[in-house]
């Protein structure tokens, strides 16, 4: 009985091995250009997909995308409706307390935007929007309290009503402000205004790979297939394709 | 289940009931007094007015709520000459944009409910009606437009509980209604179902409230179409 039982444990053990090279689940959310947006056919595309799709690739894992909207996306790792998030998602201390990251794959600041002359001495009476359950909405929360913020459930919806001229700003990581916002046609006559901001307590030290905690094996082999992404090159070759900078960060 | 993060959110659901209950009942008010006359020119044929009755009553019921919310809110913002005029100052709240395409959806189903209690008016109704020398303008307004509203109470309670239910979909345009205040909690813990239920259960509470309502008012006011006699109140002293 115990033979068997151990044998079966050994079988188990080895077809695991094996299974991990199998299929995976990906959490990708496709309304947060460059790094993740919808294309006109309907697919997702952007640096986030293509780094999902690379590390897949050099894990040898066949990787299905799921397109979740944010404010359901850890929620759907939880519930293994996927088994990781590429979705620009920030390591942050709080979000630890419910899933692993990976190490980061990119790490940039993020700005206030707003109508070009804008300064921080305007913030007092502005309406600033946010995209909710972001670092940035908790950065608003712990650091402008007296700010009126409007919350919105992802980060194109925010630079529209920008736009439209019903909120006065938008804090959010800069350069999905900038090529998703002030690049485009809708953002003339808007501009960053105060400085790059980073605050580990909320920022966080990048964006990582969120796993289900406890999953050890897939967090470090994501881990060990970012640093080989950026040693074989792959890693630049993708961040060329949407940004004249290494996104890296320190 | 972390019921003391619900505990302890309370001033954000208390904030949210506040909005939905305040979004749902202005709407309602608004919708019914449009739904009078949209009903009446519906049910009178008025010529020029009534095909534009009719094409508001499809636009609305042909298309859904949340469609409707956003063209109002995201749709019309596109227009700089709109974004130029005097509207501008209602419509670039989305406060305002909910109430008015909520009041706009609301009142294309209640003019539909009335009309038919309209349309079903017993003819003897009316002709006693005229028969005691009332004008036709009297008629309406104290005959049959009563007598309708009395016989679309039921239909009526039930579009309340559907536009209680429809308002949700304002946590769209940033606005902290019920569902809002679940999915900030949601967001701001990553919590995956307590923010919802929570919100499900305040929602289920404000419907066992207007359905209360309904019903005393039906007992009031249909009383005629009780099925159970009165109760006489018994002349035996009570026991002790």
């Amino acid at each position: 009985m115990l033979k068997t039982t151990l044998l079966s444990l050994a079988l188990v053990t080895g077809l695991g091995a094996q299974a991990v090279a199998q299929s995976l689940n990906i959490c990708v959310e496709g309304a947060y250009p460059p790094f993740s947006f919808t294309t006109e056919s309907g697919s997702v595309a952007g640096f986030d997909i293509d780094i999902a799709n690379a590390l897949c690739d050099q894990l040898g894992y066949d990787c299905t995308l799921v397109k979740t909207g944010w404010d359901g996306i850890i929620p759907a790792l939880l519930e293994r409706k996927c088994d990781a998030i590429v979705a620009s998602m920030a390591i942050t201390p709080e979000r630890k307390q419910v899933v692993d990251f990976s190490m980061k794959y990119y790490n940039t600041p993020a700005r206030f935007v707003g109508r070009e002359g804008m300064t921080m001495d305007d913030l007092k009476d502005a309406v600033v929007g946010v995209q909710r359950g972001t670092v940035h909405h908790d950065y608003m929360r712990g650091e402008h309290p007296r700010v009126d913020i409007k919350l919105y459930g992802s980060q194109d919806e925010a630079f529209l009503d920008l736009a439209a001229g019903r909120i006065d700003a938008v804090m959010g990581e800069s350069i999905a402000s900038a090529t998703g916002f002030l690049d485009t046609d809708s953002g003339e006559g808007f501009a960053f205004f105060g400085p790059p901001i980073s605050i580990p307590k909320y920022h966080g030290i990048g964006a990582g790979i969120a796993v289900r905690q406890g999953e050890e094996d897939l967090r470090n082999a994501f881990s060990h297939a970012i640093g080989e992404l950026r040693a074989n090159g792959t890693y630049q070759k993708i961040n060329q394709k949407y940004f004249d900078f290494d996104i890296f960060g320190g | 289940m972390k019921a003391g993060l619900i505990l302890e959110s309370w001033p954000l659901f208390a904030e949210g009931v506040w909005i939905t209950v305040q979004l749902t009942v202005l709407a309602l008010a608004l919708g019914l007094c449009l739904a009078v006359p949209v009903a009446f020119v519906r049910l009178r044929r008025v010529r020029g007015l009534s095909a534009l009755a009719d094409g508001y009553v499809a636009l609305f019921r042909g298309t859904p709520l949340l469609v409707q919310l956003y063209m109002v809110y995201f749709g019309l913002s596109q227009f700089e000459w709109l974004r130029d005029s005097w509207a501008w100052a209602l419509l670039r709240e989305a406060w305002w944009c909910a109430l008015i395409t909520f009041a706009l959806n609301s009142g294309a189903y209640a003019s539909e409910i009335l009309r038919g209690a309209l349309a079903a008016t017993p003819a003897g109704e009316l002709e006693a009606a005229r028969a005691l020398g009332l004008r036709p303008r009297q008629v309406d307004r104290l005959v049959l437009l009563p007598a309708a509203l009395r016989r679309s109470l039921p239909q009526l309670g039930n579009e309340v509980v559907f536009m209680l239910h429809g308002s949700a979909v304002a946590s769209v345009i940033t606005l902290q209604d019920i569902l809002g205040a679940g999915r900030a909690l949601n967001a701001r813990y990553y919590l995956a179902y307590e923010g919802l239920l929570t919100a499900a259960a305040l929602y289920m509470l404000v419907t066992l409230v207007v359905v209360g309502v309904f019903r005393a008012l039906e007992r009031r006011y249909l009383r005629h179409l009780a099925l159970a006699p009165v109760r006489v109140r018994s002349r035996l002293p009570a026991m002790r």
